[in-house]
Formats: structure tokens, C-alpha cells, sequence
């Protein structure tokens, strides 16, 4: 079965390369099922929504940025900043709710920030960060900088007027963004053909002047591919473009979601198409990687979710004294 | 009568149009309109930063729906003066993300009638990304808003939302009821680095008033006593200043030395300013054209009594907005907000009440 989803590469992909991707969707999918875990034991609290399936997008679509470009996500985001690059003990203290986390505990699963690694954001509005992007890629323009700014969302938001208002400002104001997509077909549990008229998101780009691309979000090294191409372009002509990328996820909306709203056997079906099997098999059917080196990147991962849980636990609380600390700025304007 | 490619200097003294060097009088203090000041506000920040913008609906080419910036577009260039579509929420939404990349935009929301159209991007995103990042990401945005009751538009263009912004924490909500603040408030602001909103007051557009020729950023902070008087502390802001300081003046013919409190800001308040003024007064009196239930008179009238109640000889009163969608008619119109008369008549009520 798993043979058949082998995928033919759509570019010649080196060992080290395609090893990394692998370690990084393996690593965002061992995070988060333990992330999972460890909501049932009551250490991670609130919202918790997993990417479990979607790996592929977020992974591939940061092979086309640069450290110097912006990164804005939804509240799914836990992929997007582990392939970010931010520390996944940071990431696994923020959900603690830990000074030690990566926005000082104070936003949790939703609202991880690094603002050295121009991460910003776990957004938790559904298409509140479009505009914001647009006005990071604006005052990029307006400083002459030459990094873009990437802004991640799902179909469900490009049912927002927001989407709406940004496309067509950043079009109109040539805004390098890369708006990215992440169509998982379910903005919670209401299936595309339910909240959108036309369901091809790419149609949408089109209307607003903005050159947009569909691609299969399953498969890591089309994702790759394409947003290295759209940044390209971006970078070129400092034009926006819309990056769609099709994908499923695999688990609930959030751990309240009780799935009423498919079928158990879409899901199977889906995951038959599961990016990370099929970055694998790829990988070994091209001899770049050998089973070995499978069992040494799972024990590397396991080692470092291992890691980010104990640098968690060993966290501290903010004492409740701190609690009005980052409503206002400590500098006050006076005259 | 503004200068065009007026060269870029940024001596406040060079802003000041030749009109108004004509009207410059012999204490050195020039008489300009609230318009004006604002407009000489928007070109001294302009001016001085070059990471200021402004941005909003026909602040360009129309030169302003009230024509605050007129010729600003052309002194400016497109790159600064940025007119956009009719889209609130994303162009507030581009501001906050304007200023994260290192900009110092200033956002005109044409009314505040339309805010509400913006009003995730300021309570989701303006003020919560300092906190939300855990102090990472600074939002140093000036986001202006024109507002007041007054020219017969009906209920969907009379609102009067400032108790709504100054609900929310994490912002900075200044009212600028005159015209020293109309010139300053601006400059300010745009030095903070959190989210700042000012509310202008169109009913005071073409009011002329005399401010020092060398007028600019004021304190945004504190509140200011506009009159000192010693009966009664009459607190107000935005549209009830001017009117509080003409009922003092009346007052003070009938033998009453009210004192007038410019609130300013409405968020944090500045409550010391307030409690001063009572404990000398020891007579409140609170007026705001905004509907009655919970607005920021409320607000002071709660502090007042938790924290110096022993200092009052009477009840604190309210004057706020009649509970009524504003309605077209003139009479009625004038009806539904606190007038001069009104607040002389409750001041007089309240010292008999003594």
C-alpha cells in the first residue's frame, strides 16, 4: 500500500536535504502527539490544535525563506514554529505556561512569538493577521528592505472579509507577501463546499491581480518547490502572490472536537497519503537514506521532544505579582 | 494657503503658514483653527520622522473628509500621505503590522462611526501583541479618529465610542478637546511605543483659539485643570470642554468659581488630577456626551466614591448622553447631549444641594 503512494520527485533532492525534512516533519509529529498526551495529563491546558498531517506545508514552505523574512501563522502553528527554527523546549514551556516559553508563557499553544526569528504569531482571530501581514511587507517596502513577509492561513479565513481586504491592498499597494493557504478542507467541522461559493481557493488570487498556484500539500517536495518559485517571484517583482496548498487534517479541530462532521473513512483514506511515509519511502527507494538512518532520526526526535517535555517541566511560574507586566511598556511617554 | 515643497526642516516655527503669521499676536501666541492645528501637527511628524505615514480613507487626493490634509499629499508624495480603499479593518490591521516592521504610521479612521469596522484589529491585535509575546513586539501605532454630535447626521454617524476604547487594555486613548491638544497630542503619541488612539472633534474644526506660537508635543498623561475655581469640579473631555469652560464663565457671574478638568486621556486615567480637584472642591460634577450606562463618567464616579468619598459634600452627578440612537432633528438632536445650560443648571442644583 505504502508503495503506491510513492511519489516521484519533482526535483532532484540531496540526502542531507531530504534527511532534514524528513527529521522535521517527524519531529512536528512526535511534538504534537505528545503534546496531545501530555493535554490529557492536564499539563497543557486551554486551546490545543494539532497540524497532525499538514506537516508538509509548513516544513516545505520554509525552505523559501530567508531568516530575514516574517512569518505570521494561525493557532495551529506548532509545525510553523518548529520549522522556524525556534527551540522546541521554548515552544513546549509556552504551552506550560512557563516564563521560560517562547512568548513568557503569556500566550500559550495559540500565541507562540519569537521576535528574533521574526515569528509573529499564533494568531487566534481567523484572518486577523492578513492585514498585519500586509503591513509588514508594506513597511518592509517602505524601508527598502528585501525580505517578504509569509502569512499563513486556512481556507476558512479566505471566507473573512479580512482575506478580502488584504488581497486587494496588497495587490494594490504591491506588497511582498506570500500568502499561504493551508487548505485542510474543514474550517472546524464545516467542509469547504459549505462555506465557500467557489470552492478553488486559487480562484479567488486572480480577481485581486494576484498570481496564485495551487499545489498538493501532501507532497513536501512540490510544496518546496512552489514556494521557492512564488518567493522568487515575490522577490523579483514585490508582488504578492497566493500559494494554495491542499492538504487534510488528520486528527480533530481541537481536543473538544468530537469528528461528527466526516467520516471516519475519509480520514483513512487520507492518510494514505500521509507526507512523512511518503517522504520516507521516497527517501529509501532512492537509496539517499537507508533504515538506519530512519531509527537514528526517530531517536533523535524522540530525544528532543524528550528534551523540550523536561525543559517544560523544570520551567518556573511568573510570580502572580508580574501579572499587569506587558499590558504597557516599561517606557512611558512623558514629556 | 499651505506652502507646497515647503523644504523639509524640521523647525516647528517653519510649519506655521503665512496666514497664520498674521495672525500671530503680541504674546507671541497665534490664533489658528482646530483644523489647522491638526493639520500642523500631521506635517510636524511627518517632518521629523521619516518612518511616519499617515494612511486612511481621502486623506490624499479628496485632502481629508474634513479637509485636515488638504495639500499634504502634494508636499508629501503618495509614499506618506497613502489614501486607501474603504477597507477598516485591513488598513488598521496594515498599520499594526506597519508598525511592527519599524514604521510609525498614523491610521485615520475617517469617523469613529467606522472603527467598529476595525475593532478586532485594535482589541485583538493593537492591544494584546505586547502581552500575547510576552513584552517581544512593540505595536507604536497612532490610529486618529474624528468624532462629536452636533451637525444633524442621525444615529449611525453621532457615535460617540470613547468609553468603548477606553475599556480596553493595552491601549492609550487620548482625547483631544482642544486645540493645544489638537497641535500636541499627536507628536506625542507617536513617540510611544504602544497603541495610541485620539479622538478629534469636528463640531470644533473651524473654532478658532489662541495657543503659543511655539506650540507642539504636550503631555500625554496627566490630566489639566483648564480653569481652577474652588465650588465645583466639573470633569469633562472631547466636547464637553469648551462647553464646561463657557458654563464656568456664566457660573462665575452668579458668584460660582467652578474648576473645568480636561480629562485628556481616558486611558490609564489620570485619577490623581481628579481627586485633587475634589478634595478641594469636594463637589463632582461629570459631563460627556456619551450614553449615560457605563461610560468613562461611570468610571470616575466609581473612583471617586471608593477612594475619596469623606471628601465630597454632595453626590457626584452625571451629564451624559439622553440613551437614544442620536436622532436627525436639530431640537431633539441638541437634546440628547448635555448642553451649556444643562451643566449650569445641575452645577446650581448641586451647590444648593449643600
Amino acid at each position: 500500500m505504502v508503495e503506491e503512494t510513492v511519489i516521484q520527485p519533482v526535483q532532484a533532492i540531496e540526502k542531507d536535504h531530504g534527511s532534514r525534512l524528513l527529521y522535521q516533519m517527524i519531529l512536528i509529529r512526535r511534538f504534537e502527539e505528545k503534546s496531545a498526551e501530555l493535554y490529557t495529563k492536564e499539563k497543557i491546558r486551554g486551546f490545543l490544535h494539532l497540524y497532525v498531517g499538514e506537516e508538509a506545508v509548513a516544513v516545505g514552505v520554509m525552505q523559501a525563506l530567508s531568516a530575514e523574512d516574517n512569518v505570521l501563522c494561525t493557532y495551529r502553528e506548532h509545525g510553523h514554529a518548529l520549522a522556524r527554527g525556534i527551540d522546541a523546549g521554548a515552544i513546549m514551556a509556552e504551552m506550560y505556561g512557563k516564563v521560560e516559553g517562547c512568548s513568557r508563557g503569556r500566550g500559550g499553544s495559540m500565541h507562540l512569538f519569537d521576535a528574533k526569528k521574526n515569528f509573529y504569531g499564533g494568531n487566534a482571530i481567523v484572518g486577523g493577521h492578513l492585514g498585519m501581514a500586509v503591513g509588514m511587507a508594506l513597511a518592509s517596502k517602505k524601508q527598502k528592505k528585501n525580505n517578504i513577509t509569509c502569512c499563513f492561513f486556512g481556507e476558512g479565513a479566505a471566507a473573512e472579509g479580512e482575506f478580502h481586504e488584504a488581497m486587494n491592498l496588497a495587490a494594490l499597494w504591491n506588497a511582498p507577501v506570500l500568502f499561504i493557504c493551508e487548505n485542510n478542507l474543514y474550517a472546524m467541522g464545516t467542509a469547504i463546499r459549505y462555506s465557500h461559493s467557489v470552492v478553488e481557493i486559487e480562484k479567488k488570487g486572480p480577481a485581486y491581480g494576484i498570481e496564485t498556484m495551487a499545489v498538493d500539500g501532501m507532497d513536501i517536495l512540490a510544496v518546496e518547490k512552489a514556494a521557492k518559485e512564488a518567493t522568487g517571484k515575490i522577490r523579483t517583482t514585490g508582488r504578492p502572490f497566493l500559494l494554495v496548498c491542499n492538504t487534510y487534517r488528520f486528527r480533530a479541530h481541537s481536543m473538544f472536537d468530537a469528528e461528527l462532521y466526516r467520516n471516519k473513512s475519509e480520514v483513512e483514506e487520507w492518510k494514505k497519503r500521509d507526507p512523512i511515509p511518503v517522504l520516507q519511502q521516497l527517501l529509501l527507494h532512492q537509496n539517499l537514506i537507508n533504515q538506519n538512518d530512519i531509527e537514528v532520526i526517530n531517536k533523535e526526535v524522540q530525544e528532543e521532544v524528550q528534551k523540550a517535555v523536561d525543559f517544560a517541566e523544570t520551567g518556573t511560574w511568573e510570580p502572580v505579582e508580574e501579572l499587569t507586566k506587558f499590558v504597557y511598556s516599561e517606557k512611558i511617554s512623558e514629556k | 494657503m499651505i506652502l507646497t515643497n515647503w523644504p523639509g526642516n524640521n523647525k516647528t516655527a517653519l510649519c506655521i503658514t503665512l496666514a497664520v503669521f498674521k495672525k500671530m499676536t503680541d504674546n507671541n501666541t497665534i490664533k489658528l483653527t482646530y483644523r489647522e492645528a491638526i493639520k500642523q501637527a500631521i506635517r510636524e511628524a511627518l517632518q521629523k520622522d521619516d518612518r511616519v505615514f499617515l494612511m486612511g480613507e481621502d486623506v490624499g487626493r479628496y485632502g481629508g473628509a474634513f479637509a485636515a490634509t488638504k495639500g499634504l499629499l502634494q508636499e508629501f508624495g503618495p509614499e506618506r500621505i497613502m489614501d486607501t480603499p474603504l477597507s477598516e479593518s485591513g488598513f488598521v490591521g496594515a498599520g499594526i503590522g506597519a508598525a511592527l516592521g519599524g514604521m510609525r504610521p498614523i491610521v485615520e479612521v475617517m469617523t469613529v462611526n467606522f472603527s467598529l469596522l476595525a475593532m478586532d484589529q485594535v482589541v485583538n491585535n493593537a492591544a494584546t501583541l505586547l502581552h500575547m509575546s510576552g513584552g517581544q513586539l512593540n505595536v507604536p501605532l497612532v490610529i486618529r479618529m474624528s468624532c462629536g454630535i452636533g451637525r444633524q447626521l442621525a444615529a449611525q454617524h453621532s457615535h460617540s465610542w470613547e468609553p468603548l476604547y477606553a475599556h480596553i487594555a493595552g491601549l492609550k486613548v487620548l482625547s483631544a478637546g482642544t486645540h493645544e491638544d489638537a497641535r500636541g497630542m499627536l507628536l506625542t503619541a507617536l513617540q510611544d511605543p504602544d497603541p495610541v488612539i485620539i479622538f478629534e472633534y469636528n463640531f470644533l474644526l473651524n473654532k478658532e483659539a489662541e495657543i503659543p506660537a511655539n506650540a507642539g508635543a504636550v503631555n500625554i498623561t496627566k490630566a489639566k485643570i483648564r480653569r481652577e475655581g474652588k465650588d465645583i469640579s466639573i470633569i469633562t473631555y472631547g466636547a464637553g470642554v469648551y462647553k464646561a469652560l463657557d458654563a464656568a464663565k456664566e457660573l462665575s457671574i452668579l458668584g460660582i468659581d467652578a474648576e473645568v478638568i480636561d480629562l485628556r486621556v481616558l486611558r490609564p486615567l489620570d485619577a490623581a488630577t481628579i481627586f485633587n480637584s475634589v478634595k478641594k472642591t469636594h463637589r463632582a460634577l461629570l459631563v460627556e456626551e456619551a450614553w449615560s450606562s457605563v461610560n468613562v463618567s461611570s468610571e470616575i464616579s466609581a473612583r471617586i466614591t471608593e477612594n475619596i468619598f469623606y471628601d465630597l459634600d454632595a453626590p457626584v452627578q452625571r451629564l451624559g448622553g439622553v440613551e437614544v440612537p442620536v436622532p436627525y432633528p436639530k431640537h431633539l438632536e441638541d437634546a440628547s447631549v448635555p448642553q451649556q445650560t444643562d451643566i449650569i443648571n445641575k452645577v446650581k442644583k448641586m451647590l444648593q444641594h449643600a
